[in-house]
């Protein structure tokens, strides 16, 4: 006879899925346009990039040992490295390290593991530490350096990126430059025209991700890419990127028509910033996000219409870090009104009338 | 200048509105019934005494002090705990709030003797009995206060947990151990 | 494979791998030896246990009555086989505590002689209740897993005037092909089961309903009802848990059981295909409900198989005529893998609700590594029941049972679905499973608080009663002995 076995329930079988298998693929989405940007922005970005993931997994180490528990199958999940990765493509190519360090710190200490670690935050962690490095440190996050491709004559060499990332740029005139989206808003103050500002500007160049910009956000469409492959894949749901990207454009195109010199055209608005990365990798992030399909909706055109509004009207030149946090903080709100009508009810929750045939 | 206006404004505010509050605290108090009362009614009301008072009522006095934890009452279990804890608005701490052990007197017969000790102190008349008679106890009345074992003179009254059978089986709740505390290797099945 | 295009008549439910393919392709293995001793529970139904007629020293034939049924819902319990009683005790159940439950135990003579039979020539011609009572006397419950005894439905069916019997075909636990066997060896008898159960419940039509990953079962079923247009056969989506009865008749004929109700009030009975199969045995044959066909199979079985067993066989038996490896045997289940309960050990016996019994190895099972929740809301989106498991999971492991119930907890069914797509391996359906068995025993101690808070103060009334009257017999004592003083004083005086 076979020993006794204790009480087991409920599914005994599983789909095989977990934690780090979503994790990973999420970074396997992200890597196309990572290396793109890589590519694009040469050693320094390479430094940055690095420096932040392993501060993050570092952070995330020192929390996890700070708890009492034992750090290594946590860190496997793949969320801090993944957290880490996430915020380096928001950060501008040649930041300095300590920019990334304090991100990841920022990002992993008080964006998670304060809240309880993973699937406990409110907040979006890599969204929460750009905003909060944005507002305390705007000269260095708004330094954007201009395309200097790889193994190129003008690329910085290894140990010049070594110099850039640890010691600062020396001239900062030569090497940088404003992205699109921030060379608008500054040419709008002076009352120049879009047409006029926009005369030396390629959209398919900003399309394919040959524009300055933070590390891993200019491609848009390899951002694209990984995106649409992660929703095929089944990781991510299609509501929020359809919903984020629709409002944007429809807004943009709306008052694009009614003055097309003083209102961004929708393209440019997909192209540049973060839209991409936000509205594939960021909003829909699992912990922060609404939990069913019509509340996911709610919130990605809730993110549009605010990335939009802070573009256009506000003051900085992207606003869709603050418009996911503003989102993040709205999702239990969502979640407590639009919820799935349960069998046999009605949407209030009463028992349904029985129907009389 | 701006400075000095600035900081005697807010001192100046702060102190009015803190002055309007204090008022409003003590004027506008709501009255609201005696805590006491209401905390009596939640508990067993068996004078078991196994949370060390003299019985429900400076229980219920000592709670209301705060002289007591939610978690005071055995026979109560967590349920209770969670109920005193809403009423006074309390954090809980259930974590070492084992479920009272489900216990039952029952008499052996061979040695009982008749002198009816027992149910002259049962708290809920479970035990029934005449002089001279063997006596036997209601299972379902009794509460496991104990009292009657305490004067049993032949010590033929003994507490026995309740037996689990397929009616009154219940799943346990799943241990929740997420990553694996340091130093153990166990893993999270239940 | 059907696309599911009637999107608003299905919701949720998983895709879980089906490994029906070994055993579905072999006939039903009617050669099982019949085994020495029959462990037979007086409790295989729901509502009260049966009531034993026999005496330990018996004789008794095949088909013979051993329980009558107690109570309005109950059913009778019958011998499987011919032989002697050799006991009425309490044995472990097949249940995942395996505590007792009362057991008659039989030991068979080998013989398995018949008792008689006597049919009625034509069913059709019995009464709609004669055919309900002859349902009830042979022991029949459903047959599904649920155990609902079947005449007491055909009874409700008939009262509230339903007008589509739903016969269930879909089988959508995977490993289990015991229904698919069912209708591609027996399809004619099955039909003649709805038909008599039509009968029974004066209802016009019934759909007989296959998920399409049985297409042979489709085909025999449909050349078995061609006779019969008051009988249809579909084919719905496989997906689980399409067997859901109210997902099936929401998907069928389109109507919504509300929550409260059961589905005969809103025109609708469903009953399973090897609940039809045991109607036609009892009318046409006479045969009460003896045995039943149960699928073998999971990674640790050499030959996985469907096996007509006698109800009372131990499972160790079975196991032995199917070879399984007990060192690769990670765990048992009665039933699917989905909602069927894990068994501690193989001593025990098979019962009217054993559709499946499964011998899993490690690889085959979940992950119980638990990690915390990531709030995916997979769980949301195939949930069947339209509940947020992973809401209700939070607040039932920080104790939060009322606002669990407030979430939906007791319009769960457990089919497992969020459980089996949970990717940090939560064990959801357990936490649910605790919180309603938590929410019964706070309810009963919130009752026992209350009955002996009635006790004590009964007793308080008693003992103050008592005082009183001792007061009273204390003052009237007095009163007479002044009374006596005062007789006593005036003869005194008289004289």
């Amino acid at each position: 006879m076979i020993a006794h076995m204790k009480p087991s329930s409920g599914a005994h079988v599983g789909a095989n899925n977990s934690v780090s298998h979503i994790m990973w693929q999420v970074m396997l989405a992200i890597s196309p346009a990572t290396a793109f940007g890589l590519l694009c922005f040469g050693w320094p970005a390479l430094n940055l990039f690095v420096i932040t993931v392993l501060s993050a997994v570092a952070f995330e180490a020192l929390c996890l040992r700070l708890k009492g528990r034992v750090a290594k199958p946590v860190i496997m999940d793949g969320s801090a490295v993944l957290t880490g990765w996430l915020l380096a493509m928001t950060l501008p190519p040649w930041a300095p390290w300590w920019v990334g360090v304090v991100g990841s710190g920022l990002a992993i200490i008080l964006g998670k593991q304060v809240y309880g670690g993973l699937g406990q935050n409110l907040f979006n962690p890599a969204m929460l530490a750009r905003v909060a490095l944005l507002i305390s440190f705007p000269i260095e996050m708004t330094t954007w350096a201009n395309v200097s491709p790889l193994f190129f004559s003008h690329s910085p060499g290894l140990i010049e990126s070594w110099h850039i990332t640890f010691s600062g740029l020396d001239n900062i005139d030569a090497s940088t430059g404003a992205t699109t989206l921030g060379f608008i808003k500054t040419e709008f103050s002076q009352n120049r025209l879009l047409t006029d500002i926009l005369k030396d500007t390629s959209g398919f160049l900003s399309f394919i991700g040959w524009s300055r910009g933070s590390l891993g956000e200019t491609s848009a469409l390899l951002l694209g890419l990984g995106g649409i492959w992660l929703i095929r894949q089944n990781i991510i749901q299609w509501q929020i990127p359809v919903s984020l990207l629709l409002t944007v454009a429809l807004l943009a195109g709306v008052f694009h028509t009614m003055d097309s010199e003083h209102y961004v055209s929708p393209l440019l608005h997909l192209n540049s910033g973060a839209l991409m990365c936000v509205a594939f990798f960021i909003a829909t992030d699992y912990v922060t996000s609404p939990n069913t399909k019509a509340g996911q909706l709610v919130f990605g055109a809730g993110c549009g219409l605010l990335i939009f509004v802070i573009r256009t009207w506000g003051a900085y030149p992207e606003g869709a870090g603050f418009a996911v946090l503003l989102m993040n903080s709205a999702t239990p709100l969502i979640d407590h009104y639009i919820r799935p009508r349960i069998y046999g009810r009605d949407r209030k929750g009463k028992p349904l009338e029985i129907p009389k045939s | 200048m701006y400075v000095l206006s600035a900081i005697v404004s807010l001192t100046l505010l702060g102190l009015v509105l803190g002055l309007l509050l204090g008022i409003a605290g003590k004027y506008l108090k709501v009255e609201s019934s005696p805590i006491v009362d209401e905390l009596e009614a939640l508990l067993p009301g068996s004078q078991c005494g196994q949370c060390g008072f003299p019985g429900c009522r400076p229980a219920a006095e000592a709670l209301a002090e705060g002289n007591a934890p939610a978690t005071m009452c055995p026979p109560g279990g967590s349920a209770l705990a969670e109920q005193i804890a809403a009423l006074l608005g309390l954090d809980l701490d259930l974590s070492d709030v084992k479920e009272p052990e489900l216990l039952v007197a029952r008499v052996s017969e061979a040695t009982c003797t008749g002198c009816t000790r027992c149910f002259k102190v049962c708290p809920t008349d479970a035990i029934v009995g005449a002089p001279k008679q063997i006596h036997a106890v209601v299972a379902d009345a009794c509460i496991a206060c104990k009292k009657c074992v305490e004067v049993c003179p032949t010590e033929c009254l003994q507490m026995h947990p309740i037996e689990v059978t397929l009616r009154n089986w219940r799943w346990a709740k799943p241990l929740n151990v997420p990553v694996q505390p340091m130093g153990t290797g166990s893993n999270a099945v239940c | 494979m059907l696309s599911l295009f009637k999107k608003p008549r299905f919701r949720g439910g998983v895709h879980a791998e089906e490994h029906k393919t070994a055993t579905a392709a072999l006939p039903i293995a009617t050669d099982f030896p019949l085994p020495k001793k029959l462990y037979i529970p007086l409790q295989q139904h729901v509502g009260k246990p049966a009531e034993p007629v026999i005496m330990v020293g018996e004789k008794v034939l095949k088909g013979q009555l051993l329980a009558y049924s107690q109570g309005l819902i109950s059913a009778p319990v019958h011998a499987p086989s011919s032989g002697i009683i050799v006991d009425v005790n309490d044995y472990p159940a097949p249940h995942p505590s395996a505590l007792p439950i009362r057991t008659i135990v039989l030991e068979t003579d080998g013989k398995d002689e018949w008792m008689a039979t006597p049919v009625a020539l034509d069913p059709f011609q019995l009464n709609p209740e004669e055919i309900s009572f002859r349902v009830g006397a042979a022991g029949i419950v459903g047959l599904g897993g649920a155990t609902f005894p079947t005449a007491v439905k055909l009874n409700m069916g008939r009262e509230n005037h339903v007008d589509t019997l739903i016969i269930n075909g879909s089988e959508c636990e995977p490993y289990l092909c015991c229904d698919d066997r069912l209708m591609q060896e027996r399809a004619g008898e099955i039909i003649d089961g709805v038909r008599l159960m039509l009968h029974g419940m004066e209802t016009e039509q019934a759909v007989v309903a296959i998920e399409d990953n049985k297409p042979l079962a489709f085909l025999e079923m449909l050349a078995a009802a061609e006779p019969y247009a008051q009988i249809k056969v579909i084919q719905i989506p496989t997906r689980y848990p399409m067997g859901w009865d109210r997902q099936l008749i929401r998907y069928v004929t389109g109507k919504e059981v509300p929550v409260g109700c059961r589905s005969s009030e809103v025109g609708v009975t469903i009953h399973n295909v090897g609940t039809a199969y045991a109607v036609h045995k009892a009318i046409r044959l006479g045969q009460p409900l003896l045995g039943r066909v149960v699928t073998v199979a999971g990674g640790a079985v050499k030959r996985p198989m469907n096996v007509e067993v006698p109800f009372g066989t131990l499972i160790s038996e079975l196991f032995d005529f199917c070879g399984v490896r007990s060192d690769e045997t990670a765990r048992i289940i009665m039933g699917g893998p989905m909602m069927g309960d894990s068994l501690p050990h193989t001593g025990l016996p098979t019962v009217k609700a054993t559709s499946g019994i499964l011998a899993l190895t490690q690889s085959e099972l979940k992950n119980t590594e638990e990690q915390p929740c990531i709030r995916c809301a997979s769980c949301v989106s195939v949930c069947p029941a339209g509940l947020r498991p992973l809401d209700m999971a939070n607040n039932i492991r920080i104790n939060q049972l009322d606002a669990a119930v407030d979430l939906g907890l007791k319009d769960c069914i457990s089919c497992g679905c969020c459980s089996y797509i949970c990717p940090s391996n939560i064990p959801l359906v357990q936490f649910f499973k605790y919180a309603s068995g938590e929410v019964i025993a706070r309810q009963q101690a919130q009752h026992k608080s209350e009955q002996t808070k009635r006790l004590i103060d009964a007793r308080n009334a008693r003992m103050e009663r008592i005082a009183q009257q001792q007061r009273e017999e204390e003052l009237a004592r007095i009163a007479a002995k002044a009374e006596r003083e005062r007789l006593k004083a005036e003869q005194e005086a008289l004289v």
